[in-house]
C-alpha cells in the first residue's frame, strides 16, 4: 500500500515533489495550458465578469437560506420519485451508500468522478466491504490503477505522463495482447474505454457526485468531458448522487449561470461535452434510467462554516482555476498539499473540514499574489480567507516559536520610532561595511535560508530617515 | 513673486511613507520619489515618526502587533492630504487592509477608512491623481517590467508605469512572459518556503533574461532584491532599479545589488 502524503510533512512532502523529475516534467507541461485557454475563454465571453457577479450573488443568497433551498431540493426529489438522505459526517455517509448496496444485493459499483466521496473516503469503505469499484473517470481509473489519490480536482491523474499510464495499463490490462502498440494518447484512451465498457453493464449501483443540485426541479446535474457520467448512473439498476449540502442552486437558470462559468474557468471550453441532469428514477414511459434514484447531502463540516469567517469558501463551484493559476501549485503539484483538495482551494477548504493543527501549513504556503483570488469565477477571497487561518494558528500558537518571537521582536522596535532608526541606522552601517562595496552577500548567517538561492543585496551607505534629517538641517 | 491663494489651495501637502525596506536598504528610491512628487508640484514631507506599515504581522496573524503598528502610522500620517508610498504592497496594506484590521472597532475603524481614501502607490498617484503623463528623464536602452503582485491585483497597476515608462527618452520596453506572475518573495513566504520560493524566483529570472533588457524595473523594492540575489546568483548580468529612480532620472548610483 503506498503510503499518501500528509498535510503536516508539507515540507517534506514539498521536497520530495521538486526532487520528482518526472513530476516536474508533467508540471511544465500542464501549467500553461488551462491558463491560456481560461483567458481565451474570457476574452471571448464579453459579459464574463458580469456573470461572475451574478454567480457570486446568486450563491451569497443561496447560504443565506441554505436551509429553506435543501428542503426545497429534497422535496422536490422525491416528488419525482427519489430517496433523499442526510448524513452529518463521512462516516454516516458511508454507512447510507452501504446500505443502499446492501439493500440491491450489489457486488460491482461504477463511480463517475466525484471530490466529495475522495473526502468521505467512499472507496476505502466500499471496498473493505467486499465491493468492486470501478472509476469510470479516465483520470480517475488511472490512479485507481495506480493506488493514488487525486492530484487536481478536475484533473485527477494530471500528475501522471503517458508513459507511466501504457505501463499502468499493461500490467491492469494483462488479458489484452501484450505486443500490442500505444501509438498516441488517443490510442490509451481507446483501451481504457474498452475494457470500461464491460463493466458499466456489470454494475449495480451507479455513484456520481453532482456540480450542483436544483432546488426547484429536485435534479442533480453533472458536467463531464467523456460521457462517462451518463453511463453510470442509467446503466446501473440504482444511481446515487453523493452531493455536499452547498452544492444547491435554487433555479435551473441560476444553474445556467453557474454552468456558463464553470467550463470556461476548468478548461477553457464554453461548455464541456456532456452537461447531464438527473431527474429521479427511469419512469414507466421512459426507455432508460435506474430504477432507483438516491441523493445523499453531505454536510462534513458545511454547516459550521456557516456564519463564520470562510462561510464564502461555500461558494465554490470545484472548477479548478485556483489551483491552475497559483504559482505554488505549479511548482510541487497537488499530492504535495496532502489533502484532498490542493491548492488555494485546499488552503482554506481543508482546515475547516478537518481541524487547523493538522493542516496549518496549507495557509502558509502561499505568497497571496491573489491571483487565485483574481481568476476565480465566483470571486472567493481565498487570500483573504487563509489569512484568518494564519491568525487562529497565531492565537492557538501553532505559528513557529522562531517567527512568533521575530514579529514581536520587529513590532517592539517599529513601535518606538526614536529608538528604531536608532537601531536601523547602526545595523545599516555595519551592514553596508561588511559588503565591502560588492554589494551584495553570497552568504549571510542570518538569512540563509535566503542566501541558499540567491544573493542578499547590501544596504546603500546610511538609511533614508538619517539622510532626510541630515538634509533638512 | 508670492503664490497666491489659489496656488497654495493647489499645492498638494504629500507624506511620504518611504516603507522599511526602502529606508534601510535603497535610500536612492525615497530621494526620487521626492522629486517625481516636487516635480509634480507637491509639497513633500517624510515624517521622522514613521517605521513600518505591520504587514508583515498582518500576513502572519499577529493582529494585535498589526494593529499597533496600523495606529502609529495613522496618527503620523492623517494630518496630510495624501500619503504616497514607492511601493504597492505597503500602499495595499494603508488602503486595503487597516480598514478591515478595525472593522470592530468604531473610533479607529473611520480614522483608517479615512487614511485609507487618500493613500497611493507612487506612480498610480501621479498619473492617476496628478495626471502626469509623461517624466522628463533619460535612459538609453531597453527595460522590462515586472507586475508586483499586490500593486497589480490589490490596486490595479498595470498600465500606468508603462505609460511613464514609455515617456522616458531613450528607453523600450520589452515585455517579458509572465510579467504578472509572483516572483515568489511574498515577505517571510520566501524564508519559510525556500524551496518553493527559488522554483519560483528561477522562473522570473529566466523569463528575465529571455527578453535580453539589460534592465530590470518593478514597483516594489522586496520583489527586486529577490529577482536581482536570483539573477546575480545565476551570474546573469542584468541591473535591476525601482521604477522611481528610472522616472526621476536618478540612475547614476549602481542598480540594486551592484558593485560601485
Amino acid at each position: 500500500m503506498i503510503q499518501h502524503p500528509a498535510a503536516k510533512n508539507f515540507p517534506k512532502n514539498v521536497d520530495q515533489a521538486l526532487k520528482n523529475e518526472t513530476l516536474q516534467g508533467t508540471l511544465r507541461q500542464v501549467s500553461g495550458g488551462f491558463v491560456d485557454s481560461r483567458a481565451t475563454a474570457r476574452a471571448n465571453l464579453p459579459e464574463f465578469d458580469s456573470l461572475r457577479d451574478a454567480a457570486r450573488y446568486m450563491k451569497n443568497h443561496t447560504l443565506q437560506h441554505l436551509d429553506l433551498y435543501l428542503e426545497e431540493f429534497e422535496q422536490a426529489a422525491k416528488n419525482a420519485g427519489g430517496h433523499v438522505h442526510w448524513a452529518e459526517n463521512a462516516k454516516d455517509a458511508q454507512q447510507i451508500v452501504l446500505d443502499i448496496c446492501a439493500d440491491t444485493n450489489a457486488k460491482i459499483v461504477s463511480k463517475g468522478k466525484s471530490m466529495v466521496a475522495e473526502e468521505i473516503e467512499l472507496n476505502k469503505a466500499l471496498e473493505e466491504n467486499g465491493y468492486e469499484v470501478v472509476e469510470t473517470d479516465l483520470g480517475e481509473y488511472i490512479i485507481q490503477l495506480r493506488n493514488e489519490t487525486p492530484s487536481h480536482i478536475i484533473a485527477p491523474a494530471v500528475h501522471v505522463n503517458k508513459k507511466q499510464i501504457e505501463q499502468d495499463f499493461r500490467i491492469a490490462h494483462s488479458h489484452l495482447d501484450p505486443d500490442r502498440s500505444f501509438v498516441d494518447s488517443s490510442s490509451l484512451v481507446r483501451e481504457a474505454r474498452h475494457v470500461l465498457r464491460e463493466k458499466y453493464f456489470l454494475a449495480d449501483v451507479g455513484i456520481t457526485g453532482a456540480n450542483m443540485l436544483i432546488a426547484e426541479t429536485g435534479q442533480s446535474v453533472i458536467v463531464t468531458n467523456e460521457g462517462n457520467g451518463d453511463l453510470t448512473q442509467s446503466l446501473a439498476r440504482v444511481h446515487i448522487v453523493i452531493a455536499s449540502l452547498e452544492k444547491v442552486v435554487p433555479t435551473l437558470d441560476d444553474a445556467s449561470t453557474v454552468l456558463r462559468l464553470l467550463a470556461r474557468s476548468a478548461t477553457g471550453q464554453p461548455i464541456t461535452a456532456y452537461t447531464t441532469f438527473s431527474s429521479g428514477p427511469r419512469r414507466a414511459s421512459d426507455p432508460d434510467g435506474p430504477e432507483e434514484y438516491h441523493v445523499v447531502l453531505i454536510d462534513n463540516g458545511r454547516s459550521k462554516m456557516l456564519g463564520s469567517d470562510f462561510q464564502d469558501v461555500l461558494r465554490c463551484i470545484r472548477c479548478g482555476a485556483c489551483m491552475n493559476h497559483c504559482p505554488v501549485y505549479q511548482a510541487v503539484g497537488g499530492h504535495a498539499y496532502g489533502s484532498v483538495y490542493p491548492g488555494p482551494i485546499g488552503a482554506v477548504l481543508t482546515p475547516a473540514l478537518s481541524g487547523v493543527e493538522d493542516n496549518k501549513h496549507l495557509p502558509n504556503a502561499s505568497t497571496f499574489c491573489g491571483r487565485c483570488e483574481a481568476v476565480c469565477p465566483m470571486r472567493i477571497p481565498l487570500p483573504k480567507m487563509m489569512r484568518h487561518w494564519r491568525e487562529r494558528e497565531f492565537e492557538q500558537h501553532l505559528t513557529p516559536a522562531a517567527m512568533r518571537y521575530g514579529l514581536r521582536f520587529w513590532a517592539f522596535f517599529a513601535e518606538r520610532p526614536k529608538l528604531y532608526h536608532f537601531c536601523t541606522r547602526w545595523a545599516n552601517r555595519v551592514m553596508h561595511m561588511s559588503a565591502r562595496g560588492k554589494g551584495r552577500f553570497s552568504y549571510l548567517p542570518f538569512a540563509s535560508a535566503w542566501t541558499r538561492y540567491r544573493d542578499m543585496p547590501a544596504p546603500e551607505a546610511t538609511t533614508f530617515q538619517s539622510q532626510w534629517a541630515k538634509n533638512r538641517k | 513673486m508670492p503664490e497666491t491663494e489659489k496656488d497654495q489651495q493647489d499645492t498638494k501637502n504629500v507624506g511620504l511613507f518611504v516603507t522599511c525596506l526602502v529606508d534601510f536598504f535603497r535610500p536612492s528610491i525615497g530621494w526620487a520619489a521626492v522629486k517625481l512628487l516636487q516635480d509634480a508640484g507637491c509639497t513633500v514631507d517624510v515624517p521622522a515618526a514613521q517605521t513600518c506599515c505591520g504587514q508583515p504581522a498582518w500576513n502572519s496573524g499577529d493582529r494585535s502587533a498589526a494593529q499597533s503598528l496600523a495606529r502609529k502610522i495613522i496618527e503620523t500620517f492623517e494630518t496630510y492630504d495624501y500619503v504616497v508610498a514607492p511601493s504597492g504592497s505597503c500602499a495595499a496594506t494603508l488602503k486595503k487592509d487597516y480598514p478591515e484590521m478595525f472593522a470592530d472597532d468604531a473610533d479607529w475603524s473611520a480614522r483608517a477608512v479615512a487614511l485609507s481614501t487618500k493613500t497611493y502607490e507612487l506612480v498610480s498617484f501621479l498619473t492617476d491623481v496628478l495626471n502626469v503623463t509623461r517624466v522628463k528623464a533619460e535612459f538609453p536602452g531597453d527595460a522590462t517590467y515586472h507586475d508586483s503582485c499586490s500593486g497589480l491585483r490589490s490596486l490595479g497597476i498595470k498600465d500606468q508605469p508603462r505609460q511613464l515608462l514609455e515617456s522616458v527618452d531613450g528607453l523600450r520596453l520589452l515585455e517579458m512572459k509572465d510579467a504578472e506572475v509572483c516572483c515568489g518573495f511574498g515577505g517571510t513566504f520566501c524564508v519559510k518556503y525556500s524551496d518553493i520560493s527559488n522554483v519560483m524566483v528561477g522562473n522570473k529570472s529566466r523569463n528575465v533574461e529571455t527578453t535580453h533588457a539589460p534592465l530590470l524595473v518593478a514597483g516594489d523594492l522586496g520583489c527586486l532584491m529577490n529577482i536581482k540575489g536570483k539573477l546575480a546568483r545565476e551570474g546573469k548580468n542584468v541591473e535591476v532599479r525601482h521604477v522611481a529612480e528610472v522616472l526621476a532620472g536618478l540612475t547614476e548610483a549602481p542598480g540594486i545589488g551592484d558593485q560601485k
